[in-house]
């Protein structure tokens, strides 16, 4: 018996749905977390700032 | 066409500039490296776990010397950055472990099975691949379980941190890492067969443009490049919105990570980049005239198959300390030893992720029995 099979939705259509994904995440986080404080932002570039970096990362416990 | 590329510039640019506004210079710097990223990975078709299968099935070098290329350049420039300013910026320096080790090992199975790594599955879903965001909703989801029980796995057996400027100096600790990816390139060069051995001219551009990105993240951000971080954030975040009580768990009520958890995305650099690769991929196949092919018709065990893999493989990222970018790219070129393990363990994964690929991933025939993918 033949199962027909569903068609694929296009890579642009698909794309569009991930940076949908994004905007949603996004969105939530705005809407959840307080602005950030422009006058405590760190400085544009780490190097040479003096100043440690705060952020974490993946190699991070 | 025209219309089309005019408005993709103007995209990355209303990006970055939101960033910029948002969370300031920083962020919209990060975002202006992150698409980049995209850009040259999917423009110039740059990837970790594609050459990692080439080099087996394929007996197919070029890609894999390729990376190894795009690890040096970076590292020939880290070393001596992380000599200069040590109070600014940090290396990728994570502690190697039986967990670490386990974990890298099962990411490499599972970056096979859904046919991209870290890096690859933000590319793959930014680039209209539909198997790639299936991939990076499993993998969110993965990255975030990961940081419950982050504490638990590293109790099983965790070394100390071990860097090779640690042991030898900056100096020493990058001719070791140079001369070691040249060895390993020479044993790819002989595995490879005639004709698979020299990369292209575009992998050769694409390594030192990987190159420079990973760089100006590192002057930057004042750490190096990572996927998998700002992803378990994501996850943490919708988490968060839905209730979990995250200031109970260890790896969340940690200062650095729950301060993380309190800000906004736009104040995590891992995530910046990601928003800009993902973005950055997207912009270079609707730059095509030829967006491509979508990718096979799959049964619906193969599509489960594909969503169970990303979620382990977002865990098992998290338990490794990284992923391709942030423990093997990023981990080696700024002198861990956890990058060297990590990519040896997630080699010997990625062996038996091929040969899992065909028993696991089929393609959903007009008899609806599926074929291997």
């Amino acid at each position: 018996m033949t199962v027909p099979v569903p068609a694929r939705p296009s890579r642009p259509v698909v794309a569009l749905l991930a940076i949908g994904l994004l905007l949603a995440i996004l969105a939530l986080d705005t809407l959840r977390s307080p602005a950030v404080d422009l006058f405590d932002a760190p400085p544009p570039i780490a190097f040479g700032s003096g100043v440690a970096p705060g952020g974490a990362h993946c190699s991070g416990g | 066409m025209t219309r089309t590329r005019a408005g993709l510039v103007m995209f990355a640019l209303a990006l970055a500039a939101y960033a910029f506004v948002a969370a300031g210079a920083r962020a919209g710097l990060l975002v202006l490296v992150g698409l980049g990223f995209g850009l040259v990975l999917e423009g110039l078709r740059f990837g970790f776990a594609g050459p990692w299968r080439m080099i087996v099935t394929d007996c197919d070098g070029r890609g894999l010397i390729a990376q190894f290329l795009a690890i040096g350049l970076t590292a020939a420039a880290a070393f001596p950055l992380l000599a200069a300013a040590p109070d600014e910026l940090f290396g990728a320096h994570a502690p190697v472990g039986l967990a670490m080790i386990a974990g890298a090992f099962v990411f490499g199975a599972t970056m096979q099975l859904v046919m991209g790594c870290g890096s690859g599955t933000l590319v793959n879903a930014g680039s209209g691949n539909l198997v790639g965001l299936v991939a990076l909703v499993g993998f969110i989801g993965g990255s975030f379980l990961g940081t419950l029980h982050l504490e638990w796995w590293t109790g099983l057996g965790t070394m100390p941190v071990i860097t090779l400027q640690g042991l030898w100096g900056a100096g020493a600790g990058l001719w070791v890492t140079l001369a070691l990816l040249a060895a390993l390139g020479a044993v790819v060069a002989l595995r490879a067969a005639p004709g698979k051995r020299m990369p292209p001219r575009r992998l050769w551009i694409a390594a030192a443009l990987i190159a420079v990105l990973a760089l100006a993240n590192l002057v930057i951000a004042g750490q190096p490049w990572g996927i998998v971080y700002g992803l378990g954030l994501w996850g943490a975040k919708l988490a968060d919105a839905g209730g979990a009580d995250l200031a109970a768990t260890a790896f969340w009520s940690a200062p650095a990570n729950a301060e993380r958890l309190g800000a906004s995305i736009l104040t995590d650099v891992t995530s910046l980049t990601n928003i800009g690769l993902l973005a950055g991929a997207f912009i270079a196949m609707r730059w095509k005239a030829d967006p491509g092919a979508q990718t096979a018709r799959l049964t619906a065990a193969s599509w489960l198959a594909v969503l169970v893999a990303a979620l382990i493989m977002g865990y098992s990222a998290r338990l490794a300390f990284g992923c391709n970018v942030g423990a093997f790219f990023s981990g080696i070129s700024t002198g861990s030893l956890h990058g060297w393990v990590w990519m040896v363990a997630a080699f010997g994964g990625s062996y038996l992720g091929i040969r899992l690929r065909p028993v696991l991933l089929r393609r959903a025939g007009p008899t609806g029995t599926g074929v291997p993918a």
